[in-house]
């Protein structure tokens, strides 16, 4: 059977399944609190403006007021979820009109909101990780010079990404889209006067690009197909769209995902972006911003249930960023680095959800959400880790700091449990299913994707237990001139709180029906398929895989003694530490040859257009130019007349000649 | 009552650069006159678009003609549309901000101030005429004309290799202007003739065999790509922003190289639409050439204003582009982009400007680390940077998008080649950034921003937020104007592939 009878095999099946799904559900005005949607957005960004305008007379209260406008956007948030448990499920979709912003032709877009169960379920996370976060780094950046600038940054990039998230059409999305770009930019680059910071900054800004090209050529498509840009219509006429169309714009919109989520091949922005203080790796590079990607493909879902041929590429791509990322982790030394390949590991499993179409949905924001918790709490874990070893990120140079810090081990030990999918926890609700869904994809699909999500899984133990041994446990590796101490409260009692979510935020969200009731206007009832193995063999040898990932790395990381130096390692581990090489291609491929590209360029521009063209001219007239040069007066006043004169001459003698 | 707003405009700032100029020699007058006089045209002009009604049917309002030189046709006629409106405007915005940056460029010794400040005022006088005339001979006495001014802008108060960047500029634009003559006199031969002949609403759908339409459609063109500037014909540009004083080169490059794509519009479009059609394809070519060389150029300089002078290269074929894919979308994105990019060109020229006034030097390897030396001003070019990479929220953004997602409508690979666009400028810009503004902070004490420099930036920045995020004002006053274009183009627009309205689903 060829690839092209299986995609239309799978055309109709998901059609079926897309029946009873999203974009049966419209969208009403808002009224009430939810009306007030847009004060999610305003108080943060104000907050930005007037920290930013506002100087060093804002130096004092500036940080606490930007934190309490981040817990503003979260009680904000909150009434408007209140408000919607009120309404029947089906009505749970407002929109909050804002004004008209682009008319011309057939370009019409006017800018409003949509406070629906996915984007409320994603405010929910932005605002109160990110509100942690603020707290975390009023103690983080205590002793910053430009501790202002820094919370600025971060209320502007709750704004932006609230923005994204709650935004009615692509092109409203889009400027939250790169607007969470930009303060990724500011923040990673936050310390630029360290020139490698600097180029990180601008790496993640121009890799990001490539990814929004894709989403320019996706609205472009969208404007000649269906002379909108806002989901209401895009997504309701999506049906009369031809598949050729649809899965152009779906590969379109995946090259967008792909640069904000460090998807492959647009990853290798993500490992150098933890030059940025380490509570924005937390919030940006590893909880919110960096999912957007998915939540993208989530939104588009009427997009992607009609065409199976993009939605496989979704999930190809994040198979083999799940594998990419678990492999570098295994690699990295420097705990951030590490920390950031298991995120695009984590995401590339979110991506092969959504690429599984309606049986994996639910299951991608799931796990989306549990990782924002476990992720953010293992990144603040650091963050406390590095304040406590006077900033220092080798993990050679830790061990045995279980005893040091001890409310930063525990805390990081359940972001732990919850990231290797142990029983119970938080990341074993969320990791598993999408397991069990990518065992449940028809044909080679569930065999491939299935496998791939089990082995992954196993890495992922793997790297993560060496992580945590290599920090907290075997011997120490550092001496006295590091003075390990327990970081403020300010910093600790965020991580306790998302060290809690992640214990127990799955239990609470499925077992209870919580998330699925929650998400069904918007995703339909996905009916659970039945995988190709049974699902209890599927959690038996997730559960043993688990088991042998983390008795390994005791084995090499816990009980053995790690050496100082990092041995030289195999052929693999030496190109994982490299990342695998990614930036030795993207320079071999796109680099270099654009250097030399430029070069030429502005050689050719020199020697050829402008001495030869702009040369010759002025060589041809040098008598005149030079005269003009001595005689700058007067003569080029004469020669502009004498021009005028002309004119009136030639005039003249047509009008004679007629 | 009939006021004549337009010949008011036109005659003020003249009238200011007299009056500068003939201000006694120790005046210290001199710069509060230039400003007040300039501040004065702006408010006159504002006062004069309130008289402009956007749902008129007229092409031109507040039309004022009378016949100059009757045997050949020649009348002084000025008259304005949305984008001849929005071009005098965004000029009369632009010039006091300009004298307020250009303050300290010429120290008070003998009468160079008095001359600097008269021959700037006279540039807004030059600006009002060329895009109010409506007649085409008055364009083009116009069009001559301001040459003038910025002649003497460059050649005077310009840098140390000011006289060859003044003569290219120069001889530059008398060629471009020797070839338009020509199709000006042929334009009027074909016309109807007469002793208005050369009014543009009687040289609007005249029937003249192919060949010479296209012909004179060409003579046109050279010299608006001359003055736009395209690929291959930019290269007086990069010397002449080099040379020039930043404030020269804001009105320079942002207003008055506008008269280029003006100019396709007005004339070329509206005069020759089969040869516009017909020299679509070669357009289209030349427009991706502009913006992709120029994006290329700009990343590889060292100099901050050739840099900035050779974004503007890749800014052009952007408008270009949107002219040439005839649509409502694409044109009237391209027309707000010259609105748009006179206030880019503004911010990233006169920040820059700040720059070097204060290192001493254009050279981009002489900076490093600046954000920690002056961070005002170094925020203030990220800013505008930012502006110029177009970032959704900012002006130049909604532009670049209607011109981009405008060309699928037509030409859907012509819009995925212009889209990469937005990740060239991304490299020429936070290059730009990185090497100016980041690294380690050198040893070098100069002032932050001055108040007087805070007064030219702010209301720059406010333009950027303002045309980001409600352009609805400038892109209602500029539709009709394009809608009359592409009627006397003869184009419609592409209609949708899939008619929403009659889509299953849709509830809009």
């Amino acid at each position: 059977m060829s690839v092209h009878d299986l995609s239309s095999g799978l055309a109709s099946a998901s059609l079926a399944l897309a029946e009873p799904g999203a974009s049966a559900v419209h969208a009403t005005e808002a009224t009430g609190t939810a009306a007030l949607g847009w004060l999610m957005i305003a108080l943060p960004l104000a907050g930005a403006a007037l920290l930013l305008l506002g100087g060093r007379a804002t130096d004092r209260w500036g940080p606490a007021l930007a934190t309490g406008l981040s817990w503003g956007s979260f009680a904000v948030g909150a009434a408007v979820i209140a408000q919607l448990l009120g309404l029947p499920a089906d009505e749970r979709s407002l929109r909050v009109p804002l004004w008209d912003w682009v008319s011309a032709g057939d370009l019409s877009v006017q800018a409003g909101l949509l406070l629906d169960p996915l984007s409320l379920a994603f405010v929910m996370l932005i605002t109160f990780v990110g509100s942690l976060i603020h707290v975390y780094s009023l103690g983080y950046m205590e002793h910053d010079p430009d501790k202002r600038r820094f919370f600025a940054y971060l209320n502007l990039f709750v704004a932006a990404m609230l923005i994204l998230v709650l935004a009615d059409s692509y092109l409203l999305l889009f400027v939250g889209w790169e607007g969470v770009g930009l303060a990724s930019y500011l923040l990673i680059g936050f310390w630029n006067h360290n020139p490698a910071y600097a180029a990180a900054a601008n790496k993640a800004f121009i890799v990001n690009r490539v990814g929004d090209f894709g989403l320019v050529i996706a609205m472009g498509l969208m404007l000649a197909n269906f002379g909108a840009l806002d989901y209401a219509t895009v997504h309701g006429s999506a049906g009369s769209a031809t598949p050729m169309v649809l899965t152009l714009i779906g590969l379109a919109l995946l090259l967008g995902a792909c640069g904000k989520s460090a998807q492959f091949p647009l990853q290798s922005w993500l490992g150098d972006a933890m030059a940025g203080p380490t509570p924005v790796s937390a919030l940006i590079h590893a909880a919110t911003m960096v999912t957007a990607g998915v939540y993208l493909v989530a939104r588009s879902q009427a997009i992607y249930d009609l065409t199976p041929d993009a939605r496989v590429v979704v999930a190809i791509v994040g198979a083999i960023t799940l594998l990419y990322g678990a492999i570098v982790g295994c690699a990295k030394d420097d705990i951030k680095k590490a920390l950031a390949a298991s995120t695009m590991s984590q995401i590339g499993y979110m991506m092969l959800a959504v690429g599984l179409g309606p049986i994996g949905y639910v299951y991608a924001i799931f796990h989306l959400l549990t990782h924002g918790f476990f992720k953010a709490g293992m990144f603040l874990g650091a963050g406390s880790v590095m304040h406590a070893m006077n900033d220092r990120v080798d993990m050679r140079r830790f061990g045995a700091l279980s005893k040091e810090v001890r409310i930063t081990w525990l805390t990081f030990a359940a972001g732990w449990l919850a990231i290797i999918g142990f029983p119970f926890t938080a990341g074993w609700f969320s990791k598993d299913h999408i397991i069990e869904s990518a065992f449940s994809a028809p044909g080679w699909q569930g065999w491939v994707f299935g496998s791939v999500t089990l082995l992954g899984a196993g890495i992922t133990a793997f790297y993560m237990s060496r992580l945590f041994f290599m920090t907290f446990h075997g011997k120490a590796r550092w001496h006295d001139e590091a003075h390990p101490h327990e970081s403020p409260l300010t910093m600790t009692v965020p991580m306790m709180v998302l060290a809690v979510g992640s214990l127990v935020l799955g239990a609470a969200l499925y077992p209870t029906g919580i998330l699925t009731g929650w998400l069904e206007p918007v995703f339909g009832h996905g009916e659970d398929h039945e995988p190709l193995i049974p699902l209890l063999a599927i959690q038996v040898s997730v559960f043993v895989l688990m088991v042998l990932g983390v008795g390994l790395a005791w084995l090499r990381y816990g009980r053995d003694e790690v050496p100082v130096e990092a041995p030289r390692g195999s052929a693999l581990t030496r190109a994982a530490r490299r990342d695998l090489y990614q930036d030795e291609a993207n320079d071999a491929f796109f680099v270099h040859p654009m250097s030399t590209l430029v070069r030429a360029t502005v050689d050719t521009d020199r020697d050829v257009v402008e001495a030869g063209l702009t040369g010759g001219t002025v060589r041809g007239v040098s008598g005149l130019s030079s005269y003009l040069r001595r005689a700058q007066n007067g003569f080029v006043r004469s020669y502009a007349l004498t021009m005028l004169l002309g004119v009136v001459a030639i005039l003249g003698a047509v009008w004679v000649m007629q | 009552m009939n006021v004549p707003w337009l010949t008011t405009l036109l005659v003020l700032p003249l009238l200011g650069a007299l009056v500068v100029a003939l201000l006694p020699r120790a005046s210290t007058a001199v710069r509060p006159v230039a400003l007040g006089f300039s501040v004065a045209t702006l408010a006159v002009a504002v006062l004069t678009a309130t008289q402009y009604s956007v749902g008129s049917g007229e092409q031109f309002q507040l039309t004022e003609i009378y016949p100059w030189i009757p045997q050949f046709g020649v009348s002084y006629a000025l008259g304005v549309d949305g984008i001849s409106l929005s071009m005098i405007l965004l000029g009369l915005v632009l010039v006091p901000i300009c004298i307020l940056a250009a303050w300290d460029d010429v120290p008070a010794e003998g009468r160079r101030q008095h001359t600097y400040f008269a021959l700037m005022l006279s540039l807004a006088s030059m600006v009002v005429g060329v895009f109010a005339a409506i007649d085409v001979f008055l364009f083009y006495v116009f069009f001559e004309a301001m040459l003038i001014p910025v002649y003497f802008l460059i050649g005077m108060f310009g840098g140390t290799r000011r006289a060859r960047a003044a003569t290219t500029f120069l001889l530059y634009s008398l060629a471009g202007g020797l070839v338009m003559l020509v199709a000006v006199i042929g334009l009027y031969l074909v016309g109807p003739r007469g002793t208005d002949g050369f009014l543009v609403t009687n040289l609007i759908g005249l029937d003249m065999p192919v060949e010479v339409g296209r012909w004179l459609f060409v003579g046109f063109f050279i010299a608006f790509a001359i003055k736009a500037p395209m690929w291959p014909l930019h290269t007086w540009l990069p010397l002449a922003a080099e040379q020039a004083r930043p404030a020269t080169s804001v009105l320079l490059v942002g207003v008055l190289d506008k008269v280029g794509t003006y100019g396709m519009i007005r004339f070329c479009l509206s005069f020759f639409p089969e040869a516009s059609q017909w020299a679509t394809p070669v357009i289209l070519g030349l427009a991706l050439a502009s913006m992709i060389i120029g994006a290329m150029l700009a990343i590889g300089q060292d100099d901050m204003l050739r840099l900035i002078a050779y974004t503007s290269v890749s800014h052009f074929g952007f408008i270009v582009m949107g002219i040439f894919a005839f649509t409502t979308v694409t044109q009237t994105g391209a027309t707000l982009y010259m609105v748009n990019h006179g206030f880019t060109t503004a911010g990233l020229f006169l920040v820059a400007g700040m720059l070097i006034v204060r290192r001493g030097s254009r050279d981009i390897r002489d900076f490093g680390g600046w954000q920690r030396v002056t961070p005002v001003i170094a925020g203030c070019l990220l800013v505008a940077g930012l502006s110029g990479l177009s970032l959704p929220g900012l002006n130049s953004f909604v532009s670049e998008f209607m011109v981009i997602v405008g060309l699928f409508q037509r030409h859907s690979w012509v819009g995925v080649i212009a889209a990469t666009g937005v990740i060239l400028a991304a490299v020429y810009i936070l290059v730009m950034y990185r090497r100016i503004a980041t690294g380690p902070r050198p040893d070098i004490d100069v002032p932050d921003m001055t108040r007087r420099e805070k007064f030219v930036v702010a209301p720059i920045i406010a333009a950027f937020l303002v045309l980001g995020f409600f352009p609805r004002p400038v892109l209602d006053l500029l539709e009709p104007a394009v809608q009359q274009t592409l009627q006397h183009v003869g184009v419609t627009d592409p209609a949708p592939a899939i008619d929403t309205a009659t889509a299953e689903g849709s509830d809009r």
